[in-house]
């Protein structure tokens, strides 16, 4: 005798209440937790930022080591002093700059020729000196990379922050290892006048990266394409705000705010 | 009194060795081929397939009277998936570093055939608690290998143990590296993954003659 569950009616029912059931349950978890999710994401975006500016745990251990997410905030209100937004000539102050997606910027960009893309820029101050931290995003082996230099005033690079979405684990994922980016610290962006960002070079001939001023680290054995891939995210996303920091250097015998900012800011309270 | 009965303590025990997914039953390969280059990645690796596995056997297994023939595997594959997707989500609420570490692997996971496997094989043959109990003992058998095969990978390639450098600095040239020893590159690389899984394969046949196929 044949089972009920053969029948085909029985089978379409079946299949309706299933996706009916499972995708209640997917909309009802993801509704239920989206907030809590959006937070830790934006703790996160705190931690990079604040990483690449050298506010970290990392004394004592060879790991990368947040600010807990649980500290984030007020550390972020309290070393950030300003968070800006260029767009083409007019900057702005935003105190969530560090919101705005730079991948939806730029796919703006590209697909309106008329659309001037916002460009978020974070200033901040860590013993005595300034920073400006940078947001970027490229493209590694498998899929999109992304991170945070901070520069100093003289574009001497003060920390970096590297992450990927699917780079090879024990490969190109090793671009988020502190042992790598610690090497950034101190390489100069600049050649004189010129902007020429950083190389992740193969054969350099400085495995314990000494030169300084020579615009290259050493690369990753194994992940040729994910450390083009940060080469060209340097080159392309720092390069857009070198008219900017170079406008500010000149102006900046001052050392204070840059003249730019105030001019076209309205100070807010929640900027400390 | 035992915790389990005999028969119920072979399902845990059994895939650890004599039936294991990976070196017996051949379950599983692409996902210990892509993702061993770290221990890390292994161990966090085995504990989700550990989760999703239990959890998934005992819900087919509860439904196992009423899931049509005709759709069954459509109906493992949806149970599968959105069970995977749940975890992620909660990981991502409540665990957001944990759920970093996971990203990579979560689409490996509804796809690693030994959850699969035991779906059709066991869970919708047997009841919940039995099926609970096979999701652990295969995850634990699949969980060995892979943690094996990420000791080897990671210390041979890289020469550190769960990020810790245990056989001296490379750069520095400590440890061993001071008398002339270079990490081996190609273990980082996914065939040297199944040739770390074949030698597993070639050592557990030697010692259980057993296991070895008559021609």
């Amino acid at each position: 005798m044949a089972k009920f569950t053969d029948k085909n009616s029985y089978t379409i029912l079946f299949a309706v209440i299933m996706v009916l059931v499972v995708g209640s349950l997917l909309a009802g978890v993801a509704q239920g937790l989206s907030g809590r999710i959006a937070e830790n994401q934006r703790f996160e975006k705190q931690q990079n930022i604040l990483y690449a500016m050298g506010v970290n745990t990392n004394e004592g251990t060879s790991d990368v080591s947040f600010i807990p997410a649980t500290e984030v905030e007020p550390a972020f209100h309290k070393y950030i002093t300003h968070q800006l937004v260029i767009q083409g000539d007019k900057v702005t102050e935003d105190p969530e700059a560090y919101l705005i997606d730079i991948k939806k910027e730029e796919h703006m960009a590209k697909e309106d020729p008329n659309y001037v893309r916002r460009l978020p820029l974070f200033v901040g101050e860590k013993d005595g000196n300034t920073l400006y931290i940078i947001p970027m995003r490229g493209k590694g082996l498998w899929d999109a990379i992304w991170g945070f230099v901070s520069v100093d005033t003289d574009f001497v690079v003060h920390g970096v922050y590297f992450d990927h979405a699917g780079e090879t684990p024990g490969l190109g994922a090793n671009i988020k290892e502190r042992y790598f980016m610690d090497d950034f610290q101190g390489e100069e962006i600049m050649s004189g006048d010129v902007f020429k960002g950083i190389d992740v070079a193969k054969g350099n001939n400085d495995p314990t990266n000494k030169r300084k001023d020579d615009q290259r680290v050493d690369a990753l054995a194994g992940a040729t394409i994910t450390g083009d891939g940060v080469t060209a995210m340097i080159k392309k996303d720092v390069g857009l705000y070198i008219p900017y920091l170079k406008k500010l250097k000149n102006e900046s015998q001052k050392t204070e705010v840059p003249n730019a900012v105030q001019d076209t800011v309205e100070p807010t309270d929640s900027i400390q | 009194m035992a915790l389990l009965s005999r028969k119920d303590s072979r399902l845990i025990l059994d895939p650890l060795a004599d039936n294991n997914p990976i070196t017996i039953q051949v379950l599983g390969i692409c996902s210990a081929l892509a993702i061993t280059a770290q221990l890390k990645a292994s161990i966090v690796m085995a504990l989700s397939v550990m989760g999703v596995l239990a959890i998934g056997n005992v819900v087919i297994s509860l439904l196992r009277n009423v899931i049509p023939g005709k759709i069954r595997i459509i109906a493992q594959l949806v149970i599968v998936a959105a069970l995977v997707i749940v975890v992620d989500q909660v990981l991502k609420a409540y665990s957001y570093e944990l759920s970093k570490q996971l990203s990579v692997f979560v689409g490996l996971i509804i796809t690693n055939c030994i959850i699969m496997g035991r779906f059709e094989a066991f869970a919708l043959a047997n009841g919940p608690w039995r099926s609970f109990l096979d999701g652990i003992g295969n995850a634990a058998g699949y969980g060995i290998i892979l943690v094996i095969v990420g000791f080897f990978r990671e210390l041979l390639g890289s020469g550190t143990l769960l990020g810790y450098k245990v056989l001296g600095d490379p750069i520095e040239k400590t440890g061993l590296y001071a008398i002339g020893y270079e990490d081996n590159g190609f273990m980082l690389l996914s065939p040297m993954a199944l040739i770390v899984i074949g030698i597993i394969i070639w050592v557990q046949r030697s010692r259980n003659k057993a296991l070895v196929e008559a021609e």
